[in-house]
């Protein structure tokens, strides 16, 4: 088990509904947005193990089990073939499951169910796979084992549609929307982004997936990322800031569908690109952004597409050797400058 | 057996296996009467021809990428079928014409699916091991094993949960029996008390792997039985057995009595696959199945029994069951190619019949 810090305060009261105005936790938000949907669809129930009364590895659910009761938040045992086979199979009966495999790393053990049996199904058969598969990813303590990065395997997965909010309030945003498509949607939340907190939308505000933010504007660099690289890309924007630098921030936030066209309109009007994940590069997010850039943009830009990313190697434990790996603000301050000084 | 391994032909022996008596009582007083016997007979001949002919045009390149023909095991799928309402899911393997067929897909909307055509029954995005039927409740063939039972599993997790009067069926076979993830889903099955019927086909052969080669343990019944819900042998050969155990198992499912198990012993007689040189077992081990366990044969030796069918009434049948493919494989043959320019969209004409 990972052990950072949850971050997760609890809310006043068990199953107690938090108020649309209140700043909730990145947690707390997933909770929120799931619960209202819950409460305006019946199908909706959630798969999961360790989700009745401890609410998840995350509290990601918690509370929820005393609100929608045993057979709505429903715990299985650790077969994580068979909690993604009931989901699609349920999908398919006209429920709209949530499976939670707590981490990432589980879905090997149902990656057939997951890529061959959901993402496949709609394609194939005409019959809509309305699922919902909730996962941490990203990188954090707990070791090689518990922080694959592996979002972009699901993404170029044709059928399967990848969401990783970085914020609360596209967290709450986009699982209210991903349990309203009719197809899988793989929704990653990124473990160090627990506990932070932000301000949420209400009941009726939906983020469409295949719809990036620009978290900042402006006009010398485009730096971009997704979870957590959105926090460091905005620290790098802030760098640049104080020496005079504006750098435009971008959150992918969701992988499939990818919009390409707001990161390229940045790309047209900076002339410079940093994409910024935690992939070991090869293959990874940061590699199909390049590709898609140079493509979509390739007169526009004043020097290579860069992507700042962690060397290709299995994760370690040792803080310092854990901060070694993760692709840091300084990094991408420097590569934007790098940029900028190709002129 | 000796500790030199015998060639796995040797094991099997040209007999049959013996069939463990099975708690079910096919030739008690519920058997079907005579003119539904016949019905099912010429829908085991439909099968058994569709097969040959599936054979025939594969070979022949007509049918691409091969198939996996189920002649030999027709009496589970339509004993299976015939235990089912039409509300009740099946979820199939990928030697499955015969359980898209008996679950009520036409010939000729199959034949067309396995030519790639636009009207098969898949849109020709699917295939014989992607053979679907949403409207009929037949959520697919599927390509991999020990996948189907995962899907029927999850479609009675949605019935129990709808509080539908239905249960879901999940093929898979004596090669699927050693999966894990087929004992995941027995387990949730059992756990959750949801209305399936897990049907292992078990025909001896994982592709060319004898299952005394493959299996510890004394059956994938017994197997089955140490989640503690009901689990049982039955002649997947003697197609009555079959409706019988399924439709006990049904019973209890829709009783809230939970899931079921039922090992189907059967036998396949082509080779895994078209052009499979099967070189893993005798001539005279199928040639034995053929004489002594066909389903067809046993059903047709019981009516004619019965004075219930005459050589000129097999005649028949098996005239207008190769009438019946003809006509398939002309329908096939005639079937438009998809619309290329579809190729990335989802396949439509489904959706509507969504289960």
């Amino acid at each position: 088990m990972a052990r950072y810090r949850l971050g997760e305060p609890r809310l006043a009261g068990r199953g107690g509904r938090p108020a649309v105005s209140e700043r909730l936790t990145y947690s707390q938000a997933y909770r929120a947005g799931l619960a209202e949907e819950m409460t305006s669809n019946d199908l909706i129930f959630v798969l999961g193990t360790d989700i009745l009364l401890r609410g998840g590895h995350f509290a990601q659910v918690f509370g929820l089990g005393d609100r929608f009761g045993a057979d709505r938040i429903r715990d299985v045992p650790i077969s994580e073939a068979a909690m993604v086979a009931a989901g699609v199979g349920a999908a398919l009966g006209g429920m709209r499951p949530v499976v939670d495999l707590n981490f990432l790393d589980f879905a090997f053990g149902g990656m057939d169910e997951l890529c061959n049996q959901a993402a496949k199904i709609h394609y194939m058969f005409g019959i809509p796979v309305p699922l919902v598969v909730r996962a941490t990813n990203g990188i954090a303590f707990g070791g090689a084992q518990h922080n694959n990065v592996i979002e972009s395997w699901f993404a170029e997965m044709p059928g399967m549609h990848v969401a990783v909010p970085s914020t609360a309030a596209d967290t709450k945003g986009l699982i209210k929307s991903a349990l309203r498509l009719d197809d899988p949607v793989l929704f990653l939340m990124h473990k160090a982004l627990t506990g932070v907190r932000g301000e949420v939308g209400g009941p009726g505000d939906y983020i469409p997936f295949g719809l990036a933010r620009i978290v900042r504007e402006g006009g010398d660099a485009t730096l971009i990322g997704y979870g957590a690289t959105v926090r460091t890309c905005v620290a790098a924007a802030g760098q640049l800031a104080a020496e005079g630098v504006s750098a435009e921030v971008i959150d992918l936030r969701t992988l499939y569908p990818l919009d390409l066209e707001t990161v390229a309109a940045s790309l047209r009007k900076t002339g410079r690109a940093v994409m910024v994940d935690e992939s070991p590069g090869y293959g990874g997010v940061s590699a199909e952004i390049a590709a898609s850039l140079q493509e979509a943009a390739f007169d526009y830009l004043d020097g290579p597409v860069v992507r700042v990313h962690a060397p290709h190697s299995p994760v370690p434990q040792s803080r310092v050797l854990l901060e070694a790996l993760l692709p840091g603000s300084g990094q991408v301050a420097a590569a934007a400058r790098a940029l900028i000084a190709r002129g | 057996m000796s500790e030199a391994a015998a060639p796995a032909a040797e094991q099997a022996g040209v007999q049959p296996p013996s069939v463990q008596p099975s708690s079910v009582q096919p030739s008690s007083g519920q058997a079907p009467p005579p003119g539904v016997l016949r019905d099912w007979l010429e829908q085991m001949l439909v099968i058994r021809q569709f097969e040959a002919e599936s054979v025939r045009l594969s070979l022949a390149g007509q049918i691409p990428g091969g198939i996996h023909s189920s002649a030999g095991q027709e009496g589970v799928a339509v004993g299976t079928a015939q235990a089912l309402g039409p509300d009740d899911v099946v979820s199939g393997t990928h030697r499955s014409h015969h359980h898209a067929l008996a679950k009520g897909l036409t010939p000729r909307e199959v034949m067309a699916e396995l030519f790639g055509k636009a009207d098969g029954c898949a849109g020709g995005r699917g295939g014989s091991m992607h053979l679907v039927d949403a409207g009929r409740h037949f959520l697919g063939s599927n390509g991999i094993v020990g996948a189907g039972l995962g899907l029927a599993m999850g479609a009675a997790l949605a019935m129990k949960m709808r509080s539908q009067p239905a249960v879901a069926v999940g093929y898979f076979g004596d090669g699927g029996a050693n999966t894990g993830r087929v004992w995941e889903f027995i387990n949730l099955a059992a756990l959750w008390k949801l209305p399936l019927i897990a049907v292992c086909e078990n025909n001896l052969y994982a592709v060319e792997t004898h299952i005394s080669h493959a299996m510890a343990g004394e059956s994938v019944a017994a197997r089955a039985s140490g989640f503690g819900l009901p689990a049982e042998i039955v002649d997947g050969q003697d197609v009555l057995a079959v409706h019988a155990a399924v439709g006990q198992a049904r019973s209890r499912a829709l009783a809230g009595q939970g899931p079921s198990f039922i090992e189907a012993q059967t036998y396949r007689y082509e080779g895994h696959n078209v052009g499979d040189v099967q070189n893993y077992r005798e001539k005279s081990e199928v040639a034995a199945w053929l004489e002594s366990r066909d389903p067809i044969d046993l059903l047709r030796q019981r009516l004619a029994g019965q004075g219930e069918l005459d050589e000129g009434g097999f005649a028949a049948a098996t005239a207008r069951a190769a009438g019946i493919v003809a006509d398939a494989i002309a329908f096939a043959e005639a079937s438009p190619w998809p619309d290329t320019a579809s190729v990335n969209r989802a396949w439509p004409a489904a959706a509507a019949g969504r289960p």
